[in-house]
């Protein structure tokens, strides 16, 4: 009996030892949505390529930003830059985090492929989103109340529309919809007449109808030669300069192979 | 004597031997009655543990914001400089989905639960519960998924029609009762058999003439509402409903069975008919226990958040009219669940405190309403016992 427990107890101790010997050999990814789809590719390229494990959650920018600074995360991946106040608290822990610049991404404007609008300008988004433009006649639309999608606080893409297209300290208004994922929106706005949302460029497929921004359509050219005005970074970010697997993982977007990746995701390569 | 002295003497050895085994018994004792009751208050010392330390975390936002703002306001902006905390439209849209699901699921439940207990055989009873009660098992984040992926996009295009159907559907049967009941006892007074006969089928057609246009013209009404957006308070009220059901079902029909077969019997007994029996004597003897079957299922649907969070739309504010469940909404659980990600980035702000002012303000209505309940019942109990 004794015997047995203890063959039991070596076992169980065998395989602690083993997972805690994986963990140290897998790399873990945790953050926005929007990159999401690309850290998934890239982790798949990874694993086949260099037999490495990598692990990706996507739970939001400002959760990727957390667990970086709480060492629960070897990258987190983030639509936006890191906040000032991100910065100090990860200071305090001793973490100093590194932002890679891996893609770009034009954040588009969707609504409902039966939608007439083809284009607003961003004064007219930010009024729509501010609430003072409730109904699609106000912008040359058919009579019906705009339904206003938002994302959650923690979303990195909330955060760039804000910046980019509402302006900074406007109060979205308290009538608007507030999903938890691209995903989510993509799904609300391809399934809803009078919705108004946005998404990473990544993110569009025929479900939904983009619509130019200032007279300009997001796409490879316009988000790189800048006339798409409402484009951005995607960021991973590392706990100091990178080494070993996990620089070779940060350096993927620059190989032949990470670009086709990107290119096939609907994103940007940045260089 | 010497008999005596060896009786005696194995008197003592034997006295010894079991004095002995009785302190062994006392220990083991001892020890078993203090770990169950460290188990015990364990568990009680854990809730006392959440309350401590969501009301310390709770606290500091008080003490920041003040209490007219939270209960008062309605402006939630909790990211931007400065912050918005008013949460009035979100505590009352947690409270909207909450008497929504209910008016959906209790009668619904409790009529379930009737059936199950009193109406079908044993044999199919057998497989009707479990069934049920497999509805519990179903993670809510497959709730969820269906109530923004089919039932949001049904809603919003079939929205109209489908209210006017369940309208019909829901009611029919009610008016038709009320109809018969009511015709007959407005005659009941009428001491000519015939003429009881006449006044009561005129009576019934006028009545059911009233119902009938009372019916279509609510129906047209409901056929002519266009939904705009299916994420919506009923849609989630909908689904709540659906995963309260199978504690209330559940609950209720153990308390219906408790009620013994000797008072089923008496009542037959008397004379009185099955649907009499269920209703005047069956129904008050298990009050109590169906009362507290709603509450367990009202505090399901108040403190679920995976189908809220997917499925009301999360828009803080309070409907116009602020009756209308076809406006989205925001409640308690799904502010807490969809700010907490970021919100702990910058501990010790009000946007960190204010969601345990949330969770604070749940623990104190679900305590309440446990309490409340309790209450009820021991009551209940104390009047059925006739004291």
């Amino acid at each position: 009996m004794i015997k047995k427990l203890l063959l039991l107890y070596a076992l169980v101790v065998l395989a602690a030892v083993g997972t805690a010997d994986a963990a140290s050999n897998t790399l873990i990814l945790d953050g926005s949505t929007t990159v999401g789809p690309l850290a998934k590719s890239f982790a798949t390229y990874f694993t086949r390529k260099y037999g490495l494990h990598v692990t990706v959650s996507e739970s939001g920018s400002g959760n990727g930003a957390k667990s970086l600074i709480n060492g629960s995360c070897t990258i987190a991946a983030m639509s936006r830059p890191m906040k000032p106040e991100e910065i100090a608290a990860a200071r305090q822990k001793g973490v100093n985090p590194v932002a890679h610049v891996i893609a770009l991404d034009g954040l588009s404007m969707v609504v409902h492929p039966g939608n007439p609008i083809n284009s607003l300008t961003k004064a007219q988004i930010s009024s729509i989103y501010r609430g003072a433009i409730t109904n699609w006649k106000e912008v040359g639309g058919p009579n019906a109340r705009i339904v206003v999608i938002q994302r959650e606080s923690n979303s990195g893409t909330q955060d760039s529309f804000k910046e980019l297209v509402a302006g900074k300290g406007v109060q979205i208004t308290g009538n608007a919809e507030t999903q938890s994922s691209n995903g989510a929106v993509k799904s609300r706005v391809s399934t809803t007449a009078s919705a108004i949302g946005f998404l990473g460029l990544g993110f569009v497929d025929r479900s939904v109808k983009v619509i130019a921004v200032n007279g300009v359509l997001p796409s490879v050219t316009t988000v790189k030669n800048h006339t798409y005005q409402v484009s951005r970074p995607l960021y991973f970010y590392t706990n100091g300069q990178p080494s070993g697997s996990v620089k070779q993982f940060i350096d993927l977007p620059l190989t032949a192979d990470g670009k086709r990746i990107i290119t096939e995701l609907g994103f940007i390569n940045s260089k | 004597m010497a008999d005596e002295s060896v009786g005696g003497n194995n008197r003592t050895t034997a006295f010894v031997i079991s004095a002995r085994k009785r302190t062994l018994q006392k220990a083991a004792k001892t020890v078993g009655e203090g770990l169950l009751l460290g188990i015990a208050s364990f568990v009680a010392i854990v809730v006392l543990f959440i309350f401590y330390f969501v009301a310390r975390d709770a606290v500091p936002f008080f003490q920041l914001r003040g209490f007219s703002e939270f209960f008062t306001g309605t402006n939630w902006y909790p990211a931007d400089h400065p912050g918005g905390f008013g949460a009035l439209a979100i505590i009352y849209g947690s409270l909207m989905v909450t008497l929504g699901s209910a008016l959906i699921a209790v009668p619904m439940g409790v009529a379930a639960a009737i059936c199950l207990s009193d109406i079908l055989p044993f044999s199919i009873r057998q497989y009707a519960k479990p069934v049920i009660e497999m509805l519990a098992a179903i993670p809510s984040v497959a709730f969820g998924f269906f109530a923004l992926v089919i039932l949001a996009p049904l809603l919003q295009n079939n929205g109209g029609p489908m209210l006017m159907w369940a309208w019909w559907i829901l009611v029919t049967p009610f008016i038709v009762l009320a109809v018969l009941v009511a015709a007959d006892l407005l005659t009941n007074s009428i001491k000519d058999p015939k003429r009881r006969q006449q006044g009561y089928v005129m009576l019934l057609t006028v009545f059911g003439l009233i119902s009938v246009f009372l019916l279509y013209k609510v129906g047209t009404l409901l056929y002519a509402i266009q939904i705009l957006t299916g994420t919506n308070a009923l849609n989630v009220s909908i689904i709540l409903s659906f995963m309260a059901l199978p504690t209330i079902v559940s609950v209720s029909e153990d308390a219906l069975q408790a009620v013994g077969r000797d008072i089923r019997e008496g009542s037959y007994a008397l004379g009185a008919t099955r649907a009499e029996t269920i209703i005047k004597t069956i129904l008050p003897a298990a009050s109590s226990g169906i009362l507290a079957a709603v509450i367990l299922g009202i505090m399901r649907a108040l403190g679920e958040t995976m189908v809220v969070w997917m499925a009301s739309g999360n828009s803080s504010h309070i409907p116009e009219p602020w009756f209308n469940y076809l406006e989205a909404i925001r409640t308690l659980t799904a502010t807490i669940a969809g700010d907490m990600g970021e919100a702990d980035q910058v501990t010790g702000s009000a946007r960190y405190h204010v969601l345990f002012a949330m969770g604070l303000l749940l623990l104190v209505i679900s305590f309440i309403s446990n309490l409340v309940s309790e209450r009820i019942v021991v009551r209940q109990r104390k009047i059925l016992s006739g004291q």
